[in-house]
């Protein structure tokens, strides 16, 4: 059977799958909508967990940016699972305890101000908006590479689903279809990785696999180090990027995870104080079983790509690069004419472009592995990136239906009409996030990387002085959080997207201590923490109850269940 | 749960996350950025030490300090009495 049958058939039984789980777990009050009714068990909520946080990104592109990266790439690695440490130990307990239903909610009752809620809500939309649109956009591109329909089209069958599934079952529906999605996708990417690894090194452990060595004797990254040096790029296991940059980008990263409030959201779902804590444990397993197999898979691939094509006659190449060529992710420009692929660093006589996703999507091919791990990766990629794509629309949602419409302008609001208001606020926001889909506005790559610089600059330092310094009042929050955000946004306005400033003065030589836009999360974020304690301390403390608030956090008995008021 | 068992309670607290947050540090910044060209020096079998840090140990170490974390707080809960 062909690839494009067997993915059809995989991607239409995981579908059936997602939507049959829907329908057996509606949401019948806002409760259900908001937090699955705060029943989840702690193991499957991890599981919901690792798919939501899983990207397309993560499933299809991290690979390949390490790939490309070596060393450097251990940004990524580190600051998209350290997040999981800080959020475990200083944030997801207490946020349980307090009991509420959004991030939000937690920042303005926290800091009794409606201004503060107003202040989270934006900043929460801003930063699931940025991310949203790279998913739904990723749903479209491996709907076209698998499906051969066009990528609008892939986008279009993707919001469909999501909308069934997260209108119809708020976090309820979707925690459930995300464990599906994470067996599917974790399925989906170990399944090549094993093979290829056994392949490759006769381990079928591909952790330990990249790190032994190939039928030469030599060890394959001393291998990869050589094969890059001698095509003239730096030594795979060393970095490019100065300790500085390398350092704030991965602090930005761990810390704008920890603040992301589709992440934090999920810990609002399990019934107990204990739970939310092995439940960030589970997740963090979760998403270490795939983090740790891609730094194995971007060498696999490295090695087995370079090989193949490096000095290879173009015409007796492989089938699988001909089919990708016809996708654009390989493109050979034959600049000497002598039908001999050359890849080398120099830009001027290198021959062979190479878009980084292709280290996952093609590996199996290049691999030649059977044609139902082929279409196994396809399912994959859309269970990746369907399940980020729901748990954000679900933020959106209730920022709009509880933060703003129950908490701010119609109080009063009936069970019955918050929940509509929900289900209504996630069919736009799924409208919207499509329309994004299908017309990218040429900032949202850019921004979605700057989404965690944003989260670390606003919501971490307020949530985590909102629990550690009980002295923290809302004067120092709310400042803290506008002078984040807004120092944040204008690194990112001039150095990033260039809307003010020089673009030619604007370089990497400029960068403020030498650290990139996507690392400056942690520079705004130190601000914050500063500006917040310096205006708290000069301005009246928090009113006796909301310290007594503080204190009932911190003890974990009594949790009782997450409640609206 | 009286006020002067409350601050012990919190205290104990404060105490495993300074630990456990400092091994967090030292895994991830310290041994696979700061002094990741140091490590490289060593071998732990086909991989440089300093480079497996960062794309491997750190990441290992961070799913068993949750899992310790856990352990040491239902621990603690269990002293004070305030588990559930």
């Amino acid at each position: 059977m062909g690839i494009l049958a067997w993915t059809w058939i995989l991607v239409g039984i995981t579908f059936a799958l997602y939507i049959g789980i829907a329908i057996w777990a509606r949401a019948g009050s806002s409760k259900e909508f908001y937090v699955a009714g705060g029943g989840v068990p702690p193991i499957l909520n991890g599981m919901a967990t690792a798919a939501d946080w899983m990207s397309a990104a993560s499933f299809i592109s991290l690979a390949g940016i390490v790939s490309f990266t070596g060393y450097d790439g251990s940004v990524y690695l580190m600051g998209w699972t350290g997040g999981y440490v800080l959020l475990a130990l200083l944030l997801a307990p207490y946020l349980r305890k307090f009991g509420k239903f959004t991030v939000p909610d937690f920042i303005g009752d926290r800091y009794y101000s409606n201004t503060a809620r107003i202040v989270a809500v934006i900043a929460a939309l801003i930063v699931s908006f940025t991310y949203v649109a790279g998913q739904m956009r990723g749903v479209g591109i491996v709907f076209s590479r698998y499906l051969e329909v066009d990528i609008d089209t892939g986008v279009y069958i993707g919001m469909v689903i999501v909308l069934f599934y997260a209108v119809l079952g708020g976090m309820k529906g979707i925690t459930y279809t995300q464990v599906a999605q994470y067996c599917v996708l974790i399925f989906a990417f170990m399944v090549p990785a094993i093979f290829i690894s056994f392949q490759m090194t006769g381990n079928p452990i591909p952790q330990l696999g990249f790190g032994g060595s190939g039928e030469d004797g030599v060890y394959l990254l001393d291998k990869l180090d050589g094969l890059s040096q001698q095509l003239g790029f730096h030594e795979y296991t060393s970095g490019s990027k100065s300790m500085i940059d390398v350092f704030a980008i991965t602090t930005a990263l761990m810390v704008g995870t920890a603040g992301l409030p589709h992440v934090i959201v999920r810990f609002f779902t399990v019934p107990r104080v204990k739970d939310a804590r092995i439940s960030a444990g589970w997740a963090l397993l979760f998403i270490a079983i795939l983090y740790t197999t891609v730094p194995a898979v971007a060498v696999f691939a490295r090695i087995k790509l370079i090989e193949t094509v490096s000095n290879a006659e173009y015409a007796e190449l492989p089938d699988w690069f001909g089919n990708w060529e016809k996708t654009g992710l390989l493109k050979f420009d034959d600049k000497n004419a002598d039908g001999v692929v050359k890849y080398v660093a120099d830009k001027a006589t290198n021959e062979l472009t190479i878009d980084r996703d292709i280290m996952v999507l093609a590996n199996p091919e290049i691999a030649q592995l059977p044609n139902w791990v082929i279409a196994l990766v396809g399912a994959g990629g859309l269970a990746a990136a369907l399940s980020t794509a729901a748990g954000l629309l679900l933020v959106i949602a209730s920022s709009i239906s509880h933060d703003l419409i129950k908490k701010i302008v119609n109080p009063k609001i009936s069970e019955k009409g918050e929940l509509l208001a929900a289900r209504l606020s996630a069919a736009v926001a799924v409208v919207i996030a499509g329309y994004f889909g299908i017309n990218p506005p040429g900032f949202v790559a850019a921004v979605v990387a700057l989404a965690f610089g944003l989260a670390a600059a606003s919501f971490f330092p307020a949530i985590l002085l909102g629990i550690f310094d009980k002295r923290m009042n809302k004067e120092g929050a709310i400042s803290g959080m506008i002078v984040g955000l807004t120092l944040m946004f204008f690194y990112m306005a001039k150095y990033k997207l260039h809307w003010i400033g020089d673009p030619a003065v604007d370089t990497a030589e400029n960068w403020w201590f030498g650290i990139s836009p996507e690392g400056f999360g942690t520079v705004a974020m130190l601000v914050n923490f500063v500006v917040s304690l310096v205006v708290s301390r000069l301005t009246p403390a928090p009113p006796q109850d909301v310290q007594e608030i503080v204190e009932h956090i911190r003890i974990p008995s009594g949790a009782g269940e997450a409640s609206s008021h | 749960m009286s006020k002067k068992d409350m601050k012990a309670y919190w205290k104990e607290n404060l105490g495993y996350l300074a630990i456990l947050l400092s091994i967090w540090f030292l895994v991830s910044y310290v041994f696979g950025i700061l002094l990741v060209e140091q490590l490289n020096t060593f071998k732990l079998g086909g991989f440089k030490l300093g480079f497996w840090f960062a794309q491997q140990g750190s990441m290992y170490v961070f799913v068993i300090l949750i899992f310790v974390y856990v352990r040491l707080m239902n621990k603690l809960d269990k002293k004070y009495g305030v588990d559930e």
